[in-house]
């Protein structure tokens, strides 16, 4: 714990630049997975930065169990599979700094931040963005009404529950079949509250199919797809919405409004990666995804910033995100040796491309030099977004709407480089197929084209 | 007459299909079952299985806590129970009190209604200073 030491005794030193190898910003599974493989692989300089009291983020709240069966092969509650890192990062001496907000990260690597200390500049070789995603609000989504309470989002409405034991309501709504919507519902009518119903703008479910069977079935919660909430009731305390039908186009219909008498609305209507500090980095995101655009390394536009975990894209689990932030580690190892990250794989000694020296990182210029993966209109997103072509990787993405019997299909021009048939295909779940830079056949881009009756 | 389940061992969440029979001669096990279809694994078929006899369930919630820096701390079954007494454990549940500090795994109610299932702490919480 050699850097707490350095970096407690110099907070007093405001004007001073204390430096660190890498800095994590955020406490939650994708900093903690990504700073203990960095400490395994022996960078020793790393610091956590979390805004929390304690390292765990949302997963402090996620008392329910089902975390960690990739991951652990065991069913987990959140709290518990947080603690597993929480306590390997303290074994390894690991610094985390809670109750530290970032301000700013410069695009040449400062972190500036706030806590009880006063403000604090360091000065990182690299920065990890692993700050996830926030809930979108009901003023995201424009519901008419005033602004009374009673009205949480799924995430606010579970840490009142979870972390502060105050119940939030007695007769519940929830918008949205997200999954922590559903997981709400469950929660609610298990400390007695009514919850009367579901509300699903898309015409299919948005949640695991899992959480849908065991958090709605088994109350006998009905999920009412194509609907949303029109109107909000009340003046003080919420009294009731109107919710009505929606039509193809996701336009509510007229005669369709139906009243329900309830106290809470539950709005659980997606995620989006938090990147306020990314942009202040420079880094570019992908309109598609609101995360980073990324090379398999995790690596972001700016050199030396790489992004995992629901910053960069939405998990469904946060297995997968342990996973991402392992995998990030290992690049941003490499990074701090060759200051930059050189392909990896053999490739990198196929002398035959005299053009390009193993070490250039494609992500100095990234346009130029790499290979752009373009998924077609089936398919929202794919991470990562270009690759150097040169080092196995694998892809991330999501299907718009659900599909059974269908193939993803990578191509290179005509030659197909992967596929996988799945037997469903829903939004909610993340689709991810490994890629070996072998199969590649040229420097073309890499199209993603899902196939299907 | 086909029944058709979503299973839910694990996020995957298999779509399986199981015929049964129609007579609606239930024996002490349930239905009887002619097929099970769908299942990607072993679990599935064991999960439709109990889902026909008795289904069962994992119980997540929260007990309260004395003297701790959090007024609660996370529980959880370490087995599952018939899902139709979810409920009366939750009941059992809201009766206990413990005195911080607490840590992970620690057994605060031992084969919960007879059902043979612990309750379990799920979430350290440390002396309030």
């Amino acid at each position: 714990m050699t850097s707490g030491q350095k970096t407690l005794d110099q907070h007093t030193v405001s004007d001073e630049i204390i430096r660190c190898d890498v800095i994590i910003i955020g406490g939650g599974p994708a900093g903690l997975a990504a700073a203990i493989e960095l400490k395994r692989l022996g960078v020793a300089d790393i610091l956590i930065l979390e805004r929390e009291k304690e390292p765990g983020g949302i997963l402090r709240q996620c008392i329910h169990d089902g975390f960690g069966l990739q991951r652990f092969h065991e069913s987990l509650s959140g709290p518990e599979y947080a603690a597993r890192f929480i306590d390997q990062a303290k074994e390894l001496g690991i610094e985390c700094l809670t109750d530290t907000s970032v301000l700013e990260i410069t695009p040449d690597k400062k972190v500036i931040t706030a806590s009880r200390q006063g403000l604090t500049t360091y000065q990182a070789r690299a920065v990890v963005l692993a700050m996830g995603c926030r809930e979108r609000t009901r003023e995201a989504i424009c519901i008419p009404g005033s602004r009374l309470a009673g009205v949480y989002t799924a995430g606010v409405a579970q840490a009142y529950i979870n972390l502060k034991n105050i119940m939030i309501g007695q007769t519940a709504v929830i918008l949205g079949s997200g999954d922590i919507g559903l997981i709400m519902a469950r929660r609610l009518t298990l400390e007695g509250a009514q919850v009367k119903a579901v509300f699903e703008l898309q015409p299919h479910a948005n949640g695991l199919p899992r959480n849908i069977a065991q958090c709605l079935n088994d109350f006998g919660i009905p999920l009412l797809l194509s609907h949303t909430v029109t109107r909000i009731h009340g003046k003080n305390r919420l009294e009731g919405v109107t919710v009505s039908q929606v039509d193809e186009n996701l336009r509510p219909i007229t005669g369709t409004q139906e009243y329900y008498a309830c106290d809470t609305l539950i709005i659980s209507v997606g995620l989006i990666p938090e990147n306020e500090l990314s942009e202040m980095a420079g880094v570019t995101l992908d309109p598609r995804t609101n995360g980073p655009l990324v090379d398999e390394h995790c690596q972001t536009t700016v050199k030396g910033i790489f992004a995992a975990g629901n910053v960069l894209i939405v998990h469904d689990l946060v297995d997968f995100v342990s996973l991402e932030a392992e995998r990030l580690a290992a690049a941003v190892a490499v990074y701090l040796e060759n200051d930059g990250v050189p392909a990896v794989d053999d490739r990198a000694n196929d002398t035959s491309d005299k053009s390009r020296p193993a070490t250039d990182c494609p992500l100095n210029a990234p346009a130029a030099n790499c290979i752009s993966i373009e998924p077609d209109r089936s398919i929202g997103f794919t991470v990562p977004q270009y690759v150097s072509g040169r080092k196995d990787f694998l892809l991330s993405m999501r299907v718009r709407n659900p599909h059974k019997n269908c193939t993803v299909v990578l191509q290179q021009g005509s030659t197909v480089i992967a596929e996988t048939s799945l037997r469903k295909a829903i939004p909610a779940e993340m689709i991810q197929i490994p890629v070996r830079s072998a199969d590649l056949v040229s420097r073309e881009k890499i199209t993603v084209v899902l196939k299907y009756e | 007459m086909n029944r058709t389940f979503t299973c839910i061992m694990c996020p995957t969440g298999c779509e399986i299909e199981a015929e049964i029979e129609d007579s609606g001669d239930r024996t002490e096990d349930g239905p009887v079952i002619l097929k099970i279809t769908g299942a990607t694994c072993i679990r599935g078929n064991a999960y439709v299985e109990n889902e026909l006899k008795n289904p069962l369930r994992i119980v997540a919630s929260s007990i309260r806590v004395t003297g701790g820096n959090y007024p609660i701390t996370s529980v959880r079954l370490t087995a599952p129970v018939p899902r139709a007494r979810m409920m009366d454990v939750i009941e059992e549940l809201r009766k206990v009190r413990i005195e911080a500090p607490v840590t992970i795994g620690q057994i605060i109610i031992q084969n919960i209604l007879g059902l043979q299932s612990d309750v379990i702490i799920t979430r350290h919480i440390g002396r309030r200073k």
